[in-house]
């Protein structure tokens, strides 16, 4: 939309096929997701469709029963070196920041630029992760402040900072706007824009609330019975012809977001 | 492609720099600021031979040309690479100095003073939760309803019957080495039957019940405080008193109980394993057959030299139950403090049965039970 991508043809993240299960339950079966270079993909389901297990697969968290999975042109299930390839060119925000607490929130950020960079002159390093701190939009004294002592929209900010320090092309969000606020969820979304925008980045973005849906979101893909049940742009999403998926876009917080939506854009 | 990022002054156009190359993080990582030197006459900085730009590379940019003299909005580069130079300029732009961290003089001397201050605290609270145990187990004791038999019989499988094998061992162990340290000593006199008195005195007043509450203070009070921590961290707690239930009742008593039960048990235990201990070591390298000991024991032991020692098993039951859950509670939601709190229950827990054990001791000796 924004960013000219290199390649257009380019697929980010390819999923072929993909069955997740646990013992009996069989959570996804023959799921087939793609995600273009330079997209915000918004990713949605019912709760407990397996939106945060497919996310899982994706970083390779959790091998999957059958299928395959391309991140970036690499298959995820070809050995550790390509997996720890693929860590330096992705970043992920965990739901609620996932920081490691016994740390500051620079030292947070500095922890993947000191893994994948160790060479980096620590000046310069300390410097990049308070660029990175204040292009979150937090503060310079939050810098230097424990997780505990943020706030839970800090804490995804700073959060962010850190899935954002190594510039990576290809960014996971696990619901990043649940429990913001409607103006922190409104700033966040407007903050991915434009890094976005400055990255360059493809962005891989569960969640649950409509209005990022309708606010930033270039494609959306449903999951639902275990598949992805449709993925396209918004308007051609939204009539589809399935119960859940009709009873999602409009209903009558669909409504009020798709009208904020239209008149925002 | 990947040339490595360079600032040069152009030769044709004077008071002009030019950078070339690829400014990423794989390419700029290793080098730090080493694009300074051009420092004053410049007045522009030509950035449109870069080939590729992150934000490291931006970074750099933005500080090579400050330290040229030249403003960073004067940078002139390609126009898809404008955004993220932005970007860049607006988050550098705010410098708000990050607070310093105070000296460690000063923190070590804050620190000295809240443990001096907190362990008054600390002692009061303890008593406290003491009274409330007291309070609680009576209350309880005439109400069945509020009996939690389900988890105090869960509790009494893993704070006892999983930790006999342990306690068993270790006694045993330990009671041949009273009896090896006793031979050598005694042997000088002549008087190695004595080694029966030693052994039996020992664990009956003092050794069974001790180690088993040195054992489970490091096993059970660690347990304890981790559990409920994990659950304070959780605002499980909390849920609970809003649904109108009282956390001691449910999480403290059932354990309290559970250990009143099994320590004395399990002490029992540890003394007849301590004595197997010493009976070994008497039959194999002392020549006292398990019958002499068996007879000597007879002539030794007097009711009062047990209880003694059982008398204390339900104090030691109740110090490491009660501070292991107290650190439970104090538990504030980090990681770290489940981890400071569960090393300082362990920590005050052996202590103070220590502590206890020697006081009892000398209390038994000047009355001369």
């Amino acid at each position: 939309m924004v960013s000219t991508p290199e390649r257009t043809d380019a697929h980010v993240v390819k999923v072929r096929g993909l069955r997740n299960q646990f013992g009996p339950t069989v959570v996804h079966q023959g799921l087939d997701l793609d995600v273009r270079r330079g997209e915000i993909l918004g990713v949605v389901g019912g709760s407990g469709s397996g939106k945060s297990v497919l996310m899982r697969a994706v970083l390779g968290l959790r091998p999957p029963q059958a299928g395959t999975i391309e991140v970036l042109g690499e298959r995820i299930d070809r050995g550790v070196s390509a997996r720890s390839r693929l860590r330096r060119r992705t970043g992920v925000l965990f739901q609620d920041g996932a920081l490691f607490s016994s740390l500051t929130v620079r030292e947070n950020v500095e922890v993947p630029i000191s893994t994948h960079y160790p060479d980096m002159p620590s000046a310069l390093r300390r410097d990049l992760a308070r660029l990175k701190i204040r292009m979150v939009g937090l503060s310079a004294t939050a810098g230097a402040k424990l997780p505990s002592e943020l706030s839970g929209g800090m804490r995804k900010r700073a959060g962010l900072a850190r899935a954002l320090a190594v510039d990576p092309e290809l960014l996971f969000l696990d619901e990043p706007t649940a429990g913001l606020d409607p103006i922190g969820a409104a700033a966040f979304d407007e903050l991915l824009v434009t890094l976005r925008q400055a990255l360059g980045l493809t962005v891989f973005l569960i969640t649950h609330d409509l209005d990022t849906l309708y606010a930033i979101c270039d494609r959306v893909a449903v999951i639902g019975d275990g598949r992805i049940l449709v993925s396209g742009p918004l308007s051609e999403v939204e009539h589809f012809e399935h119960e859940w998926v009709r009873d999602y876009f409009h209903g009558p917080r669909a409504r009020a977001a798709n009208q904020a939506g239209r008149a925002g854009s | 492609m990947s040339e490595s990022p360079d600032i040069q002054s152009d030769p044709d156009r004077p008071g002009q720099l030019v950078a070339t190359g690829d400014w990423r993080i794989d390419t700029v990582g290793g080098q730090g600021s080493p694009f300074g030197g051009h420092s004053g006459d410049c007045d522009a900085l030509d950035a449109t031979g870069v080939e590729h730009l992150d934000s490291v590379g931006a970074l750099l940019l933005v500080q090579a040309a400050e330290q040229a003299g030249i403003a960073p909005e004067f940078i002139v580069l390609r126009d898809e690479q404008r955004p993220l130079l932005e970007a860049v300029i607006a988050a550098v732009g705010d410098r708000e100095p990050e607070p310093d961290p105070e000296p460690a003089w000063v923190s070590f001397l804050a620190h000295i003073g809240e443990v001096t201050t907190s362990f008054g605290g600390g002692f009061k609270l303890f008593l406290g939760f003491v009274g409330l145990g007291m309070e609680s187990l009576v209350r309880t004791l005439f109400r069945p309803r509020q009996w939690r038999i389900t988890s105090t019989v869960h509790y009494m499988e893993q704070t006892g019957l999983n930790a006999l094998p342990l306690v068993m061992l270790l006694s045993f162990l330990i009671g041949a080495v009273i009896a090896y340290l006793g031979a050598t000593v005694l042997r000088e006199f002549g008087a190695e039957l004595f080694v029966v008195d030693l052994t039996t005195i020992a664990f009956f007043r003092e050794m069974g019940v001790l180690v088993t509450a040195i054992i489970l203070a490091g096993r059970t009070a660690s347990a304890f405080t981790a559990q409920i921590g994990t659950m304070k961290a959780r605002e499980e707690i909390d849920a609970m008193r809003t649904l109108g239930l009282d956390p001691f009742v449910l999480l403290v008593m059932p354990r309290l109980v559970a250990l009143l039960f099994m320590l004395p048990i399990l002490a029992a235990a540890a003394t007849l394993a301590g004595m197997a201990g010493g009976m070994t070591v008497s039959a194999f390298s002392l020549g006292i057959g398990p019958d002499l000991f068996m007879s000597r024991i007879h002539e030794t032991l007097e009711l009062r030299h047990y209880l003694v020692g059982l008398v204390k098993a339900p104090l030691f039951a109740a110090v490491i139950a009660l501070i292991g859950c107290l650190e439970g509670f104090k538990v504030t939601g980090t990681a770290q403090s489940v981890g400071e709190r569960t090393t300082s229950a362990v920590v005050q827990s052996i202590s103070l049965v220590i502590v206890i054990n020697a006081l009892a001791a000398v209390f038994f000796m000047e009355v001369g039970w």
